[in-house]
């Protein structure tokens, strides 16, 4: 792993994540270290309860880390202002309340509020910004629609270019594929792929996708038995990393084919 | 947002409504005014009859800023909880602020009694209801934000809004049980609301409060725009959620609190305009809502009072009794119509 690479948009230091009860930490994983590049597209895998979600709240700052060091665009997480970690990290997240009246214009419109003023109005440069990221990801012809009106996989899409719109160099989502079909699921990990080729952002995602985001991402992250394995899928798939992912009595792993199957 | 123009239009469009509903509004009462003689009186020139210019400026004037300072500051307040609790059904009662006022003034009306004769009369004076009220609102409040400062939840803190609501209305039916009917009955006249009773002093210290209420709403429209997208978002989007919440909640606090003291406790206006607003305007965005259900609320008002004042009789109906006839039916058309709230 490069240490010093001017490319890095994250990099952890021997994190440890958890939760904390009253002064207890609970820990879930621990001596993490990964590195996220300049136009890398990367999963985290897991089981469910391995640790997933915490690890991306602690990542983008929602929750506390127990141990370790975080760090965005080579500055401490920690010491980046609130207000300033929005121009650092946009996130996509799933089961959110989002108000289905707004119009798909509006919705992603609201990615650029860490730079508009007062009151959130938009100038040139906000509406040109917001117009790129719609069509990055192919949504002009339902721009005018309400988000009541869209399919799961539309919107998906939608979130996906409020967080383009965000401008920021690093984007985490929270499992983006659930609730899609296999089309779909496939369709919004290419889309991030190219994404992440085309803009130059880093991205991060959380999946149970395993089958697809080998063959889709430059590296993974995997948390198995409280540690986080960490490196590109030829690399793991070498290392036997993924052979006791699961137990064993139901699926496992193909290294000729490189993906799960049923035994 | 980005048909920002398209709306600036019906927002002007509603502005001319409230100007035209204010003067209806003034011209109709029980004493019949041409509306040459109304205008004459508030622009300051020769009026026919000096009894008119003294009705119009003194009685029906206050009578008109009191409806439109109600139903624009109800209307906002409704709004602010709607997205606050991301809830379409939320409205300034769901604090149970104006179940803290009502309390407030069940206890003078009620607890009057206790005190003798004589005091009961020093006791029952405008001012100390207004008082009253506006520590039963506060109390609930503190309430709320200490709430607000312990729960990460914002649903919890609507629920707990719901639970004083109750409580405060169970003391009061105590209260009433023990009370005298003459009491009593004063408690249900003002609990009936009332837009009239306002000297020009009163209203004076009522728009104070509202304009405050107003300033601190419009200072939050951007951060209600990113609450559209959850809690999560908007924290993401780098809005300070709880200084957010706080601002928000005293916003509410001060706008239903001083108009439940002035005018009693008005149902409905501010779940009502939101929702009919958003049938007017199909935007989310905030800067668009936020001047729209202020004048939405303003034009319903004045109407309300209209028909409370039933033109041409010497009969006015109690004004929480118009609102909830015209509020209720509409909130039920507008579940059925559209089987589905959209906030």
């Amino acid at each position: 792993m490069h240490t010093n690479n001017s490319n890095s948009v994250l990099k952890t230091d021997n994190l440890s994540i958890g939760y904390r009860k009253k002064s207890k930490a609970q820990i879930i994983a621990s001596g993490i270290n990964i590195e996220v590049n300049a136009g890398e597209l990367v999963a985290v895998i897991g089981v469910n309860g391995a640790g997933k979600s915490t690890l991306l709240k602690t990542l983008s700052g929602i929750a506390q880390s127990i141990d370790g060091q975080v760090f965005i665009d080579s500055d401490k997480l920690e010491k980046i202002e609130a207000d300033n970690l929005s121009k650092h990290i946009s996130l996509v997240l799933t089961e959110q309340m989002i108000s289905k009246n707004l119009s798909v214009l509006e919705l992603v419109a609201l990615g650029r509020q860490p730079y508009t003023n007062w009151i959130g109005s938009l100038t040139k440069n906000d509406l040109k910004k917001i117009m790129h990221s719609i069509r990055l990801v192919n949504i002009e012809e339902i721009k005018n629609k309400k988000c009541h009106e869209l399919s799961d996989g539309q919107f998906q899409k939608v979130l996906i270019a409020r967080a383009l719109a965000q401008d920021t160099s690093m984007i985490i989502l929270d499992e983006p594929t659930t609730h899609l079909d296999l089309y779909h699921k496939a369709y919004v990990l290419k889309l991030l792929q190219k994404l992440s080729k085309e803009t130059g952002k880093a991205i991060l995602f959380a999946s149970h996708e395993i089958n697809l985001a080998l063959q889709l991402c430059d590296k993974l992250v995997i948390l198995k038995d409280d540690k986080a394995l960490f490196g590109t899928p030829a690399d793991l798939i070498n290392d036997n990393a993924l052979d006791d992912l699961f137990p064993e009595n139901l699926i496992q792993f193909d290294k000729k084919t490189s993906s799960f199957k049923i035994k | 947002m980005l048909n920002q123009k398209k709306y600036t239009f019906s927002i002007l469009l509603l502005f001319l409504a409230v100007v035209l509903t204010g003067l209806l509004n003034i011209s109709l009462g029980s004493v019949s005014i041409p509306i040459s003689e109304v205008t004459s009186s508030l622009l300051g020139f020769e009026v026919e009859k000096e009894t008119w210019r003294y009705i119009v400026l003194n009685y029906r004037l206050p009578k008109a800023i009191t409806a439109i300072i109600t139903g624009s500051g109800l209307a906002v307040s409704g709004l602010l909880m709607q997205t606050l609790f991301r809830n379409p059904l939320a409205g300034p009662y769901v604090l149970g602020l104006s179940s803290g006022a009502s309390l407030g003034v069940a206890i003078v009306f009620m607890g009057a009694s206790v005190f003798g004769a004589s005091f009961a009369a020093t006791l029952l004076s405008k001012w100390s209801l207004v008082i009253a009220s506006s520590l039963g609102s506060l109390l609930v409040l503190f309430a709320v934000i200490l709430a607000s400062i312990r729960l990460r939840d914002t649903m919890a803190i609507l629920i707990i809004g719901l639970m004083f609501a109750s409580l405060t209305a169970a003391i009061v039916s105590v209260l009433a049980y023990f009370s005298p009917a003459s009491q009593l009955q004063q408690y249900v006249f003002w609990s009936y609301g009332s837009l009239g009773d306002l000297s020009w002093d009163e209203v004076m210290i009522l728009s104070l409060f509202w304009i405050v209420g107003l300033l601190i709403s419009i200072g939050s429209i951007k951060n209600l725009n990113s609450l559209l997208l959850g809690e999560q978002y908007a924290r993401s989007l780098g809005t300070n959620i709880k200084r957010n919440r706080f601002a928000i909640i005293i916003a509410t606090s001060l706008l239903a609190g001083s108009i439940t003291a002035f005018a009693g406790p008005i149902a409905f206006v501010g779940l009502a305009v939101p929702h009919l607003i958003r049938q007017i305007i199909p935007s989310a965005n905030h800067i668009t809502l936020v001047p729209a259900v202020i004048f939405g609320g303003a034009i319903l008002m004045l109407l309300c009072d209209i028909i409370a004042q039933l033109p041409g009789s010497e009969f006015s109906l109690p004004i929480n009794a118009i609102t909830s006839i015209i509020g209720a039916p509409v909130v039920i058309w507008l579940l059925v119509r559209k089987r589905k709230f959209n906030f």
